[in-house]
């Protein structure tokens, strides 16, 4: 099996993966980072989203062999206290329901905001279109992303 | 206070406490990292605890651990229930942490999250849980001083002496508390005396949530634990044959392959009824299982019809005309009442089958060995896993363990416990622990699906505008959305509600407000209609309907509370300033009740280059006391979005007994842009005890969502989902 030299979370990894694994399950198999989540495996929900190279990308459509050398952050490095701007203001704004698609909702708010720092409305929208909330927190998720561009 | 005689059985009770030191509720090794957020870092972290009874533990430093008795599912009672118990044991919430308790159904009572009711059937056993808590501390407090315990009170976990300078903390105290006897009897506080509940408590996981701490039941590992996927058929009516075993065997990364059979005797209605036989993989990597799935290549064999969407709408037409009517309701005499009427409209309202989705697909693990099975993850209904593994192992019920996750979501899917079932299935035959993933696709065609309904409304007004009669006759695949009793029943002198069934070999079960969402929704929205024939406003409609149900109600009984009704639409009325709308915005309103809870609701709609867009959702709720009220708000706004997203973009069809949508490509949920830009929501202050509230916010949406669209859209739309309608006869040009 090919090996594979990853940055992830400023930290270096190496990974014994078949070329065309998801980033998305060396990640949640191999180094124990499950903050990253499996919604749908085609890039459509949005729960796995984290950081290559500063940009929100869903890691269930990276493959690891495509990854080498690139700065991949997940939801577990956004902050080394848990205390990103986006983070505070979630819970803050008390966002979560059932939770399991907040960690792809902060990691594409997280981006937004470091692009945008006071985006309207309809950039709100359009930046997170790509993170289905079942629960339906679309409200709040809206709220905490204001309230962060304010921190 | 009020006094109250303790319900718990005694024995139990204190084997549990008994229990707890030696680890029944505290060892858990991956569960123990469930403790919610950072408290125990801020304030020293205990040397001993003293397990005071089964829902309350105290550390000698004065850290209060509360297990949370039911399944966390994003309904937020591993908050809202251990504030319960926190305001009568009377103990600061900045000392408390929260634990999620273990399957004990010797100890605690209802641990189940389905039917909004998880706050309203424990109300009184938490708040007796944090009284007797309380009361043992104090007859600790009394012995060591040596005074009686009337001279004492409690408040934020320090006791005083009434007339004297003493004062002792919980913490100080706790270890003397541990073997007092339970009383027979507790005080429990008034409702004006509560200090913690009606104040907003933030989600006591969101630490762990916003920083992707391991949760949720996919996130769990155990050393030496395998994967294991599983392939169900790709038709209903379909069933396994064999498949290439010895190929996926041979393939990189799986281990074993094999058929499993998951029938039980004596199936519950939360067994699995459609897909027994699968295909099972086991290994270590999920994604060389992925793969390995993909390589499969089965004889499915039919044993019963393929289904198809056209065939569907059919049923549901021919089993209004023909069906048996399995419940009804009839009042004066609705035929003699429609001829006579001046006017009478009629119309017909249907909706498809619809997934669940929770965002966190289906998956359980299980160990299971020769005189053991221990079970971990999300289940909405740990009994009734605990009683299915049971009866496929052939094992006691005391030899099996259950312990809940927090849940990725339920809305009613985990209610059904087959996934668990597979997984103890696949741990049993390869010996081992093992982790039972579905991908999406597994989830979304597996079935458990919101049955697909059809429902005729008729309605008859006399030459004075007046509803003189009403009826209703509704079916569904496999049951009919209609439920006799409920408003308008009451209200019309003449009425008639019919519920049919019809068959279907699709797998349904509960989906959050089962029926009431379908017939909330249509039937709002004929109301909204006849208002509008009747030349009456459509709230001043319900209200005189509502007034004839308070002053003079026809029939025997109905099973809402016509007071509480009016008084959400009175509510929102006067909070949405009905009748004072700007110009350009498109209102609708819709009210219902279910779960014990009435809720109103209100959309404001606009046109955004001649395309409806939520701008605003008003709601008035009625669910008695309110624990958590911000996080009762997120509740009812997630129900609202739940309701429109649903009713304005989602369905399943089918071909060849196959689902079309497997996928989020293809099965359409609300997303951001579609949102309401705003949700408020309004509660009436009562002293009533609480009741439902993940359910009763989502129905009334859908009616008001309709009723919003037709002044916006001047279309009426019956048939869900809507926005198939509106861009079909209304936008495309």
């Amino acid at each position: 099996m090919p090996t594979f030299q990853l940055k992830i979370n400023g930290e270096p990894h190496t990974i014994e993966a078949d070329n065309d694994t998801p980033l998305l399950w060396v990640l949640r198999d191999q180094i124990d980072l499950v903050g990253t989540k499996y919604g749908c495996g085609i890039g459509q929900c949005g729960a796995c989203t984290v950081h290559v190279d500063g940009n929100a990308l869903r890691s269930c459509t990276l493959q690891v062999s495509q990854l080498q050398g690139m700065d991949i952050v997940t939801i577990e490095g956004l902050s080394k206290n848990g205390d990103h701007p986006v983070q505070e203001a979630w819970k803050e704004i008390d966002v979560p329901q059932c939770g399991y698609c907040q960690s792809g909702q902060i990691m594409t708010a997280a981006a937004l905001i470091k692009n945008n720092p006071n985006p309207s409305d309809k950039e709100i929208d359009s930046a997170m279109e790509g993170n289905l909330c079942r629960c339906g927190t679309y409200v709040r998720i809206k709220q905490a992303i204001k309230t962060a561009s304010k921190l | 206070m009020t006094k109250v005689k303790t319900q718990y059985n005694r024995r139990s009770f204190i084997k549990v406490s008994a229990a707890a030191g030696g680890g029944m509720l505290i060892g858990f090794s991956w569960l123990a990292g469930c403790i919610s957020d950072t408290k125990v870092e801020e304030i020293t972290v205990p040397n001993e605890w003293f397990d005071i009874n089964g829902y309350i533990k105290i550390g000698d430093t004065g850290l209060v651990t509360i297990y949370s008795p039911n399944p966390e599912i994003g309904q937020n009672v591993k908050t809202s229930m251990p504030m319960i118990v926190a305001e009568e044991l009377d103990v600061d919430w900045k000392n408390v942490v929260v634990e999620q308790a273990p399957l004990n159904t010797g100890f605690y009572q209802n641990q189940f999250a389905g039917g909004s009711l998880s706050i309203r059937l424990s109300w009184n056993a938490l708040r007796m849980a944090g009284a007797t808590g309380r009361r043992m501390l104090l007859e600790a407090a009394a012995k060591e001083w040596e005074v009686p315990v009337l001279d004492l009170t409690a408040t934020q976990g320090i006791i005083k002496e009434k007339n004297g300078e003493r004062t002792i903390t919980y913490g100080e105290i706790a270890s003397k508390a541990v073997g007092i006897e339970i009383p027979e009897e507790v005080e429990l506080k008034e409702t004006k005396e509560f200090k913690l509940i009606g104040t907003s408590v933030k989600n006591v996981d969101a630490n762990k949530i916003v920083t992707g701490k391991p949760l949720f039941g996919l996130d769990f590992k155990r050393e030496g634990m395998q994967l294991a996927m599983i392939q169900h058929p790709p038709a209903f009516g379909m069933k396994v044959k064999d498949f290439n075993e010895e190929e996926i065997k041979r393939m990189p990364g799986v281990k074993d392959a094999f058929i499993i059979d998951t029938a039980i005797k004596e199936p519950s209605w939360s067994d699995e009824k459609g897909f027994l036989q699968l295909i099972a993989i086991v290994g270590d990597s999920t994604w060389q299982l992925m793969k390995a799935k993909r390589a499969i290549k089965a004889n499915w064999e039919v044993i019963s019809e393929m289904e198809n969407s056209e065939m569907h709408l059919k049923n549901l037409e021919d089993a209004i005309k023909t069906g048996n009517v399995e419940e009804s309701r009839k009042d004066g005499n609705p035929d003699e009442a429609f001829k006579n009427a001046a006017k009478v409209i009629e119309r017909t309202y249907s909706s498809p089958f619809l997934a669940h989705n929770t965002m966190e697909p289906m998956n359980f693990f299980a160990n299971v060995t020769n005189t053991s099975a221990e079970l971990i993850g999300p289940t909405q209904t740990p009994e009734a896993l605990e009683g299915s593994v049971s009866k496929l192992l052939d094992m006691p019920i005391e030899n099996i363990t259950v312990n809940m996750t927090r849940m990725g979501g339920g809305f009613g899917r985990r209610l059904y416990v087959h996934f668990g079932v597979e997984a103890a299935a696949i741990s049993k035959k390869i010996g081992a622990p093992v982790k039972l993933i579905y991908t999406r696709e597994d989830d979304m065609t597996q079935g458990t699906y919101r049955p697909a309904y059809q429902s005729n409304y008729k309605a008859g007004l006399d030459e004075n505008n007046n509803l003189i009669a009403f009826s209703v006759k509704g079916s569904g695949l496999p049951e009919g959305s209609v439920f006799p009793n409920r408003f308008p029943a009451g209200t019309v002198d003449n009425y008639l509600a019919e519920k049919v069934n019809a068959k279907t070999n699709i797998t349904t079960g509960a989906w959050r407000a089962p029926r009431s969402h379908f017939t909330a929704g249509a039937e709002q929205s004929f109301l909204d209609e006849v208002a509008e024939m009747a030349g009456k406003d459509p709230i001043d409609f319900r209200l005189e309907l509502f007034d004839r149900a308070i002053k003079n109600p026809v029939g025997e009984k109905h099973e809402y509370d016509a007071e509480r009704y009016a008084g959400v639409l009175k509510l929102v009325k006067e909070k949405s300033n009905w009748g004072e709308t700007g110009p350009h915005i498109y209102r609708g309103v819709a009210a219902y009740f279910c779960h014990s809870s009435y809720v109103a609701e209100v959309v404001d709609m606009v046109l955004d280059n001649g395309y409806p867009k939520i701008k605003k959702v008003w709601c008035a709720v009625d669910c008695g006391i309110v624990v958590n009220p911000d996080a009762a708000k997120n509740m009812v706004q997630g129900g609202v979005i739940d309701g429109i997203g649903h009713a304005m973009y989602s369905q399943l069809t089918f071909n060849n007994g196959a689902v079309n949508e497997n996928n989020f490509d293809r099965y359409q949920l609300m997303r951001h842009s579609q949102a309401p830009e705003d949700i408020e929501v309004f509660f009436v202050d009562n002293d009533i005890a609480p009741t439902g509230l993940g359910e009763p916010g989502l129905p009334p949406a859908v009616g008001a969502l309709a009723n919003a669209l037709y002044q916006a859209t001047g279309q009426r739309l019956t048939k869900q989902p809507f926005a198939n309608q509106i861009v079909a006869k209304e936008f495309l040009d």
